[in-house]
């Protein structure tokens, strides 16, 4: 099988990812962007295995497992920040400003 | 091995130590238990009299051994950096034990007569402490193995003359003549520290011994080096010894009590720079141009002075410039490497003028005890305000006769044989250069101005009708013996201190100049001598002795104190006298030319635009903005907006990997 096809669409996945996380606004989809650059990795891994060992697709699980724990947090913070400021626009939340 | 090791004479330290637990005692008990005058007064005293006690019996220990030889007994090393090692050394030679000898014995009289002096004082712990404390510093400084332990007496004489000037600090004007003093003599300190330096860098060295060894293989005579050091230290002897144009502070310093006008403004710190252009003779012998300057500037400080002093009204003012003119004497002495001759009349004139100063002290003590039983406000140190006080003090009116027939060079008192060997001296190295017969002309026009007000002083003090008042005049009366012994014991000296060097025709004759040859002698030969023959000598002794008669004459015919009037009723002085009684206004010129100039470059540039421009706009106030500026640049990284962020994480990224890819 070639190798090509699986890193291109990697590739793809990831700067659709990266493109989501700088353009949007609302918390929910930056936060599936990261999830889909993560995905991303896990094809390369995958699709790399072939080549280098059972290696990567024994980190995919790692990967997983952490994207799990992530979304657990992530979303319970998404949570609390709508309960606290009613909205989940990343513009309208900049308490942080120097 | 010397001599003198093992001896007496190792305890040297002692004679520092003693003095200065004296101080040491006396300042804790100005804390402690200032009412405690019995203890203050024996341990003030005690501790002097000890020191001149131990002083006598290591003198009699280098009489009997006869050792040329220094004894430099190090304490400890003070410093060794780099190539410089310094050691607290002490020196023993038969220069410094002569000063010792002068220091504690007639600081001892004055220590006795402050007791009487300052009995009544409520300062009198503290008086004491401060005096003790000069003595061990004076100490310090004739001890003194090497320049900086000299310079550490030099500079401590200096702190007590200023502690002492304005010891009753509650007066702005007395403050103020000691803050001036202490000012005065860092212009003169400066250029001792040049010359310690210069000496450093040329020699390497800075011990007496080794310096007088080295400095002629060095240099050779007239190196313009060696002449700079030689005038140098000579800056540094003006101002401590009050020679032009340094001398103002001087006069000014009699605002303290007169036993320390006495000990401190005449006797001994005073005299100092006479004893360093003596210890330093090799590099003064050196620089025949720097000798040359030294003995001129003595010499119109000696008439300048002495003009000053004619038209005087504060008997302490007169004795002031008799100081700074007599000093001028001196310095032509050494100028004239004639040390012994210096040192011989710095030792007279530490017996006539602390006499002088005491018994003008016992005379101020009596006016203001009658202005004060009367409730009077009058000047009680104005010689119009006295007259006829000869029947009063009678004690006082002796000895101070004395001195002053020893001031003006009558024989066969101590002030005759000095004075005369220094003009001789003077005279005698005109073969060498003319200007010395010039330095020698200038000597004897002040020996007849001396003459004169010395005798003015007498005359309207002592002699003529009483101006004190009628109520005042009951009570005036005779000092304590506590103050009249030390006088009469000074008197005694003044008789009979001439007998330590006496002229080359008598017997026993040159007992001073033998002693002091091995610390002089180098400089001296170096120098090169000059004889006189032995007519022009007793031609010159001739002369000295008319002028110093003709001055008494001229005074006593002359002056009218039954003309005077008190200074409340005085007119103003007119045309020339008026002149001199405002000593040709130098401290004006000086304010105009040198105080004000200096205080408006300080408040206008120094301050307004140094300090306020750029230390504390440039530098402080500068560096402050530039750091606020610095960090609101970074803050406005800091948006706040995750966007920004992420967008600068991903930058941050491609840039660090575009870099680990290249």
């Amino acid at each position: 099988m070639p190798l090509g096809p699986s890193l291109l669409v990697s590739a793809m996945l990831f700067t659709i990812g990266v493109v989501g996380v700088l353009l949007r606004r609302n918390a929910i989809v930056i936060f599936m962007c990261v999830e889909l650059m993560l995905n991303a990795v896990n094809l390369t891994f995958v699709a790399l295995s072939q080549r280098l060992g059972l290696e990567g697709q024994v980190f995919v699980f790692f990967v997983m497992t952490v994207a799990a724990a992530e979304a657990a947090v992530g979303l319970a913070i998404i949570i609390a920040l709508y309960r606290h400021r009613d909205t989940l626009n990343l513009d309208s939340i900049n308490l942080l400003r120097g | 091995m010397n001599p003198l090791a093992g001896t007496v004479a190792d305890r040297v330290g002692l004679l520092i130590l003693l003095p200065f637990l004296g101080f040491l005692v006396n300042g804790a008990l100005a804390f402690v238990r200032p009412q405690a005058k019995k203890v203050v007064s024996a341990v003030g005293v005690g501790s002097v009299a000890l020191a001149f006690v131990l002083a006598a019996g290591i003198f009699a220990k280098m009489l009997g051994t006869r050792a040329d030889e220094p004894l430099v007994r190090t304490l400890w090393t003070w410093m060794r950096v780099g190539t410089l090692h310094l050691d607290v050394a002490l020196q023993l030679d038969h220069l410094s034990i002569v000063m010792v000898l002068v220091v504690t014995g007639v600081g001892s009289l004055i220590h006795v007569f402050s007791i009487g002096y300052m009995g009544e004082d409520p300062g009198y712990a503290r008086y004491f402490a401060y005096l003790n404390l000069f003595i061990a510093f004076m100490l310090v400084l004739v001890l003194g193995a090497n320049f900086p332990v000299l310079f550490v007496g030099w500079e401590g004489v200096g702190l007590c003359s200023y502690l002492l000037i304005g010891f009753w600090f509650t007066d702005a004007q007395k403050a103020a003549a000691g803050l001036k003093a202490f000012l005065v003599n860092r212009i003169g300190d400066a250029g001792f520290l040049i010359a310690m330096f210069l000496i450093f860098q040329h020699l390497g060295r800075l011990d007496f011994i080794g310096v007088a060894r080295y400095a002629p293989e060095r240099f050779g005579l007239g190196d313009p080096t060696v002449t700079a050091i030689a005038l140098l230290l000579f800056l540094g002897c003006a101002g401590k010894s009050a020679q032009i144009p340094l001398y103002v502070w001087l006069p000014d310093a009699m605002a303290g009590p007169t036993p320390v006008s006495a000990l401190i403004h005449a006797a001994t710190m005073v005299t100092a720079g006479v004893f360093l252009v003596a210890r330093a003779n090799v590099l003064f012998g050196l620089a025949p141009t720097a000798q040359a300057v030294v003995a001129v500037v003595g010499a119109l400080t000696a008439l300048f002075a002495a003009t000053i002093g004619v038209k005087q009204w504060d008997i302490k003012k007169v004795l002031a410039y008799s100081t700074v003119s007599q000093l001028g004497y001196m310095f032509i002495g050494v100028g004239a490497s004639a040390y012994a001759a210096g040192i011989f009349h710095l030792i007279t004139h530490a017996f006539f003028k602390a006499l002088l100063f005491l018994g003008s002290g016992s005379v101020i003590h009596a006016m203001h005890h009658a202005y004060h039983a009367t409730h009077r406000h009058d000047d009680p140190q104005d010689m119009r305000n006295m007259g006829g006080l000869k029947q009063y003090l009678p004690k006082t009116f002796a000895t101070m006769w004395i001195a002053t027939l020893a001031i003006a060079g009558v024989p066969p008192l101590a002030g005759f044989f000095s004075k005369d060997e220094i003009l001789a001296a003077a005279f005698a190295r005109g073969q060498i250069a003319p200007v010395w017969y010039a330095i020698w002309f200038l000597g004897t026009a002040t020996a007849l101005l001396t003459a004169f007000y010395m005798t003015r002083l007498m005359l309207y003090t002592f002699h003529g009708p009483n101006r004190t008042g009628d109520a005042e005049r009951t009570h005036l009366h005779e000092s304590p013996p506590v103050m009249t012994t030390p006088l009469i014991v000074l008197a005694a000296l003044t008789v009979a201190g001439g007998a330590l060097n006496l002229p080359d025709f008598l017997p026993a004759s040159g007992w001073l100049h033998h002693w002091l040859d091995p610390v002089v002698s180098q400089g001296t030969r170096l120098a090169g001598g000059a004889e006189l023959p032995r007519t022009t000598e007793a031609v010159l002794i001739g002369a000295a002795i008319a002028i110093a008669v003709l001055g008494i004459w001229l005074a006593w015919t002359r002056l009218k104190p039954a003309a005077l009037v008190p200074a409340a009723q005085a007119p103003d002085e007119v045309g020339f006298a008026r002149v001199l009684y405002e000593k040709y206004n130098i401290d004006e010129l000086y304010d105009a030319a040198i105080v004000r100039p200096l205080v408006w470059i300080s408040r206008n540039v120094l301050w307004k635009g140094v300090d306020v421009g750029v230390i504390d706009g440039a530098g402080v106030n500068g560096s402050a903005f530039l750091a606020r500026t610095l960090g609101w640049i970074g803050t406005r990284v800091q948006t706040g907006r995750l966007g920004t962020y992420a967008v600068l994480f991903i930058v941050g990224v491609l840039a660090v990997l575009s870099a680990l890819t290249r």
